[in-house]
């Protein structure tokens, strides 16, 4: 079965806007998350999910050198970067489009659905 | 000989890629041996003549060298996914089934995860059989752009698993939406080209668009939109005589109605008559009901405009858009007065659009202020590149008085 990555990217604007959530609001979307998480296991289409921590956070390792070379930072300078995402399984892409809409719905973001290579 | 077998493998090109995508589940084996297929008619056919059933032959032939390609690879690698194709050896069925891949191919080509313009083309080049040169040469694009353009809408409906699939009923509208837009776009670019260089109308185009029109009719008999947009489309086309004369534009009004093609109109009415007794209406059955009544009236006097005032409005209530006011304005001038009529238009957020400058000026023109007319005519020559139109525009604007 065809797997879709669906990734949620968050820009500065909506960086801020998740900050200034209160903690209800905050409350009410991980609800929302979580009631669709159980509806991808129970469907059995959930292969793996996760919120990722802020871009701050992150550390680039470059080993295509003789020596490898850790840097503070993100990959590459971005307005955008990746918030959380959702790894499916559905049978094409219509499947996978209408679990994206009610994540999207969930999350309150947009949400992107990226096609896995198959082998 | 060779260009009605070619005329023929274009009106079947749609039939045999839709039903060898369904066996072989895969667009390039389809449209490789559908391409394969034509080259062995055009060495065959000439000498044993054309074949009864000739989609039927097409289809048998372009499965066979479709088998040929997949042994052939199999035999290179071993592992090679479309191999497994081979064991799903489905009994062809020239009838029935075959109407329904056109369908599905007809869905996976306008999927919305498609940008406009790759649907556009690639329900040109699998459904209507257009080559790649005569896409590009319709949307002057470089050849190379298209052919991009098209692999890579191909490359996407394989790898994101775009399914081949008539939606179900839930959805259906929605995206019977989209294909009767696409069907549309390909429809008006050929009546009024947006294109500087290219000659005002371009039949390849309406033809190819009414071609469309009549195949979804023939699959989706109950959808009254389909027969709205099919309607549309003759209806308007049924006065294409009439609308270029010497390289200018002939307004509606201005027309010969002796030139509109009888028989176009006669259809198109019975459509709509059809589309009434449904009572389902949606945006494509109002607009062809507003090409009925202009095709109903013997001269331009006889035109109902109350009747398209109402259409129009009924329209705005279903589907509002600042087009459709702007339309709806162009009746009103002739119920209520070009004074009424403007103040309607003016406040629509319409001004890069030619038709909306067009009608200013007419109205301007009419309330006998004629330097404002004359800036809006202007406008309006600045806003299109379509040659025949900017003729008939620049003679109006010079006929001004000062």
């Amino acid at each position: 079965m065809p797997q879709y990555f669906l990734s949620v990217h968050h820009d500065e604007a909506g960086q801020a806007e998740m900050e200034a959530m209160t903690e209800d609001d905050m409350q009410r979307m991980f609800g929302q998350v979580g009631a669709f998480n159980d509806r991808l296991m129970a469907e059995g289409a959930w292969v793996f999910a996760g919120g990722l921590m802020p871009i701050e956070q992150s550390t680039c390792v470059d080993a295509t050198g003789e020596k490898p070379v850790v840097t503070d930072g993100p990959f590459a300078e971005s307005k955008e970067y990746l918030g959380g995402f959702w790894i499916i399984e559905a049978a094409d892409l219509d499947a996978a489009l209408a679990w994206a809409s009610a994540g999207s719905a969930a999350c309150e973001g947009k949400v992107e659905v990226r096609p896995f290579q198959s082998e | 000989m060779t260009s009605s077998i070619e005329r023929i493998f274009r009106e079947e090109h749609g039939r045999v890629v839709a039903s060898l995508a369904r066996r072989f589940g895969d667009l390039d084996v389809a449209e490789d041996a559908a391409s394969e297929a034509l080259l062995v008619a055009l060495e065959r056919w000439p000498v044993d003549g054309v074949p009864p059933n000739p989609g039927a032959w097409l289809t048998t032939t372009a499965g066979n060298k479709a088998i040929d390609r997949i042994r052939r690879e199999r035999q290179r690698d071993a592992k090679h996914q479309a191999a497994l194709m081979i064991s799903d050896d489905t009994p062809h069925e020239p009838t029935g089934m075959v109407e329904d891949d056109r369908l599905r191919l007809l869905f996976a080509c306008c999927h919305p995860a498609l940008a406009l313009e790759a649907r556009v083309a690639l329900t040109l080049r699998l459904l209507g059989g257009l080559t790649v040169a005569e896409i590009a040469a319709a949307f002057l694009v470089p050849e190379t752009t298209m052919a991009q353009r098209i692999t890579r809408a191909k490359a996407k409906i394989k790898g994101a698993h775009i399914p081949f699939r008539v939606p179900a009923a839930a959805d259906l509208a929605e995206r019977l939406a989209g294909v009767l837009a696409v069907v549309y776009l390909v429809f008006n670019e050929g009546y009024l080209s947006s294109a500087e260089d290219a000659s005002p109308v371009r039949e390849e185009l309406t033809d190819e668009a009414i071609r469309l029109g009549r195949v979804l009719r023939t699959l989706l008999p109950d959808e009254p939109e389909v027969a709205g947009l099919l309607a549309l489309m003759l209806l308007t086309d049924a006065r294409r005589r009439a609308r270029v004369a010497g390289g200018e534009l002939v307004p509606l009004p201005e027309q010969d109605r002796g030139s509109w093609d009888r028989e176009l109109i006669a259809e198109g009415h019975a459509l709509v008559r059809a589309c009434l007794t449904r009572n389902r209406p949606g945006q494509y059955q109002l607009l062809a009901a507003v090409n009925a009544v202009h095709t109903d009236a013997a001269t331009v006097a006889d035109t109902d405009w109350s009747q398209i005032a109402a259409l129009y409005a009924h329209l705005e209530a279903i589907a509002p858009s600042p087009f459709v006011t702007l339309n709806r304005a162009v009746a009103v001038a002739e119920l209520d007065g070009p004074e009424v009529a403007l103040a309607l238009v003016d406040p629509l957020p319409l001004t890069s659009y030619h038709a909306f400058h067009a009608t200013r000026a007419d109205l301007l023109r009419r309330l006998g202020r004629s330097a404002e007319s004359r800036d809006a005519y202007d406008a309006a020559l600045a806003a299109t590149a379509n040659s025949a139109e900017r003729a008939y525009l620049t003679r109006r604007r010079d006929q001004l008085g000062g």
